[in-house]
């Protein structure tokens, strides 16, 4: 047991490790960040004091000694661009993107639930198919475009809904609370309906695939045939065995939504990580961007080992094999 | 009871303020007016912050907190302060806070160094007289004051930023997100890159009467068809940065205007004419460009008429000089375009040397100039028509400049800039792109006489001699063809019907001039 663990623990930091100097070696080509950052008088003299004083004139290797270092003591360096802490600006932008992820995968697994089990039991019904060719649209068309029609649609035709921002959603007082909250939640509706829509299209798909499969299995039959209720064969018993692989695949998708984020923050000016990094890429800010790339990686990995470690309990074959080693 | 009240409060509040919501791509990077030499944190400072002297509507230098100056010896100025002038938090201005600003200005790490290191000294004589000596005479100060604000001596030290934000330190500075100005509005609430707030400064020295705006919320918006759909749904009212392909959408909308003006940003290439050999091309052992004939003939082959009537879709002025409008030593007649003549090309070609032309790569950004990647593309196919085949090689900003100032990974043989003038002066263009030893003349342009005349203008404080040497600067270099001009771009503004803000060149709003009828 100790062994298994010590063993995902080392992969794991492993992982850490290539991510970070891939990422790193990657912002050695994305350009020169001193450019941005002063005015196009400055002289060569000053252009070159900056560069010593970023470190960026140092060999590759020491400069990502350094970079390992300062990390492992949760020092992620200044901006070049804000000219503050990044570990201040990621905490400060972190709460804008877990909101929108939440919602956004609680819309993807309650609808995806929902219509999967719908298209699973009906599954030759008209509305099961035009449910299944919108769902394809819904991943075939890139996260932007969907989310410039809704704007489109429910800001410039309509005018219901906000087209960017995060609404009002910093207390000032006791007079700004009720309103802010209002404006907060529909600023939401937008940004979270965008990012979901591939995470529901997969949800759905899974969620009738299992449910199709089950309804064919024989306890399913069995069950039929001793006369018990269609609707409680369908839903306590086929979906609870039907949801086992759908939230297993959620939790690691979660992952997913906070990376896939970038493009629909972009979009909706969202005050997130991802605007964050978009404009770090921009700026070639990058201890922004490193920082940002580790964080993704650490979530993913930190979800992979948690997973990894259930299995070991869950699963006794895993069990079984790890010990006898 | 107490609801009725709440919703009366709220009707009263947006019903009686002018709010004028202003959106842009980016925000500015800090409230520190000195941090940042760049576009959007200048345009922020300028709402909050003053300097001795400005720029109006029409880019004349007119008096701001300096309410007359003059020069006692080429190398004295004296500048006369304005009585009863106070900070937003309440302290009188004086000549204190000028020294203090100015010098803070142009100490490291400020980023304003470069644009006043002409500055020697600076002493209040008394509290409301500045005396400011130059290293040399030096006939644009004025010009350069304009960028320098002026901020309260106490509350910088208060705030313990007396100096700029400071690499070493590794902490931020707390006046890079709190203000402190004499202008006419003040910062209430800042959250970068989200919401910034600005309330009318009802103790402001200036005439109040010529704008009717409460409060600014500046709401940066980067995608820009979020942008214009924020500008058409109505939830913002201004935006100072349009794209081109968006213009005709807005000008449809009866709720919405567009107002555009020349900006101070001419597009050029660089053709490197210094080296022996370049690094791109075919021709091994000299360099085609080093030819005025096979530079010329890259001009004559540039048909800007259709640039600007394709890519740009109108928005553009085609262009003969590398320099804007409003910069003093344009003129109209260097303005005006050489034929668009292919024939012509290929017979300066021949002339050269080169009847089966040459091949050369095009370095190219693609996210700085308004489409400035399909701008190259279309040169190309008419550079393939004299029969130079030109390679482009188009990247994201950060790398092409690094390309085209350090040379590195490879030297650029022929690149696309863009060249703003600050100080509205041709010796800014001459000190960076057309001195032998501008640290921006990449094409390695090397003329004695223009040396002579950029060392000169630098200096001379007589208005008239001085003039004259900028005329004959300009007259080598037209002769030269150093550059091959473009165009200019354009300042597009976008607004609704009842919003006026006047579009200035420098496409930076001056907010006390704007009003909402």
């Amino acid at each position: 047991m100790f062994y298994y663990f010590l063993k995902r623990l080392f992969q794991s930091v492993l992982v850490m490790l290539i991510v970070a100097f891939v990422s790193f070696s990657l912002f050695n080509f994305v350009g020169d960040p001193v450019n941005n950052m002063v005015g196009q008088e400055a002289s060569d003299e000053r252009r070159e004091e900056i560069r010593d004083k970023l470190g960026i004139n140092e060999p590759i290797y020491i400069q990502f000694f350094s970079f390992v270092e300062n990390i492992t003591q949760g020092n992620f360096g200044i901006s070049y661009q804000l000219k503050r802490p990044v570990s201040q600006l990621i905490s400060e932008r972190m709460p804008a993107t877990l909101e929108l992820v939440f919602v956004s995968a609680l819309i993807a697994i309650l609808t995806g639930v929902f219509l999967g089990v719908y298209t699973g039991i009906n599954r030759d019904s008209f509305i099961s198919k035009i449910i299944l060719v919108i769902s394809l649209a819904g991943v075939s068309l890139p996260t932007f475009i969907i989310g410039i029609m809704l704007i489109y649609f429910f800001s410039v035709i309509l005018g219901v809904l906000p087209s960017f921002g995060r609404g009002e959603v910093i207390n000032f007082g006791f007079w700004s609370t009720g309103f802010l909250t209002l404006s907060g939640l529909k600023a939401l509706i937008l940004p979270s309906i965008t990012l979901s829509l591939f995470q529901m299209t997969y949800v759905i798909r899974l969620v009738r695939a299992e449910m199709m499969e089950i309804l064919q299995t024989d306890y399913v039959k069995f069950a039929k045939a001793r006369g018990i209720k269609e609707k409680t064969i369908n839903y306590k018993h086929a979906l609870k065995n039907g949801l086992i692989p759908v939230i297993t695949i959620t939790g690691i998708n979660i992952g997913t939504l906070i990376a896939f984020s970038i493009i629909t923050e972009t979009v909706f000016q969202w005050p997130g990580m991802g605007s964050l990094f978009i404009n770090a890429v921009y700026f070639v800010d990058i201890p922004i961007m490193s920082a940002y790339m580790i964080m993704v990686a650490f979530i993913f990995v930190m979800i992979n080992f948690i997973v990894d470690i259930t299995y070991y309990f869950i699963d006794p074959r895993i069990r079984l094999k790890e010990d006898s080693n | 009871m107490a609801i009725i009240l709440l919703l009366f409060m709220g009707f009263f509040s947006s019903g009686f303020a002018n709010t004028l919501k202003w959106s842009m791509p980016g925000d500015s990077l800090t409230l520190d007016p000195h941090a940042q030499n760049e576009g959007p944190t200048h345009m922020v400072s300028r709402q909050v912050y003053e300097g001795l002297v400005t720029h109006d509507t029409n880019m004349n230098i007119v008096s701001q907190l300096a309410t007359s100056w003059e020069s006692t010896d080429p190398e004295t100025w004296i500048f006369n302060l304005r009585e009863g002038v106070t900070f937003h938090d309440g302290s009188s201005f004086t000549a204190a806070d000028v020294a203090f600003s100015i010098i803070r200005a142009k100490t490291a790490p400020s980023d304003m160094v470069d644009l006043i290191k002409s500055i020697k000294s600076v002493r209040a004589v008394d509290d409301l007289t500045v005396e400011i000596k130059t290293e040399g005479p030096n006939p644009i100060l004025l010009n350069q004051l304009v960028q320098i604000f002026i901020m309260s001596e106490s509350w910088s030290k208060e705030m313990g930023c007396e100096l700029s934000y400071n690499w070493d330190a590794g902490d931020t500075s707390k006046c890079a997100s709190a203000s402190n100005g004499t202008g006419p509005f003040k910062i209430t609430l800042r959250e970068q890159d989200v919401r910034t707030v600005f309330e009318r400064n009802s103790n402001w020295w200036g005439d109040q009467s010529q704008h009717n705006i409460d409060v600014i919320e500046l709401l940066p918006i980067k995608n820009d068809a979020t942008r214009i759909a924020a500008l058409l749904s109505g939830e913002i009212d201004y935006t100072n940065v349009v794209p081109v392909q968006d213009l005709d959408r807005i000008a449809s909308s009866s709720d919405h205007k567009i107002s555009q003006v020349a900006q101070n940003r001419t597009i050029f290439f660089g053709m490197d004419q210094g080296s022996s050999e370049l690094f791109s091309s075919n021709i091994k052992g000299k360099n085609p460009f080093a030819d005025r004939r096979v530079r010329l003939a890259m001009y004559h082959a540039l048909d800007m008429d259709a640039i600007q009537d394709k890519v740009m879709r109108g928005q553009s002025f085609p262009a003969g000089i590398i320099t804007a409008p409003g910069v003093n030593g344009y003129t109209k007649k260097y303005d005006q375009r050489l034929p668009y003549d292919p024939e012509l090309s290929k017979k300066l070609l021949s002339e050269a040397g080169y009847p089966d032309g040459f091949e050369v790569t095009l370095d190219c950004p693609n996210d700085r100039y308004v489409n400035d990647e399909a701008i190259c593309v279309a040169a190309i196919g008419m550079f393939a028509k004299i029969g130079v085949k030109v390679n482009l090689d188009a990247k994201t900003k950060s790398i092409h400049f690094k390309e085209v100032k350090e040379g590195e990974p490879n030297p650029s043989d022929m690149y696309m800039l863009g060249w703003g003038v600050p100080t509205y002066d041709s010796h800014y263009v001459y000190s960076y792109l057309l001195a032998s030893d501008g640290s921006w003349n990449k094409v390695n342009f090397s003329n004695a006489r223009v040396d002579e005349l950029t060392a000169a203008m630098g200096v001379e404080t007589d208005i008239e001699k001085r003039n004259e040497m900028i005329a004959e600067a300009w007259d080598i270099v037209q002769e030269n063809v150093p550059y091959l001009p473009l165009h200019h771009q354009v300042v597009n503004q976008a607004s609704k019907s009842n919003v006026d803000v006047h579009a200035r060149i420098n496409n930076e709003p001056l907010f006390y001039f704007a009003n909402i009828n």
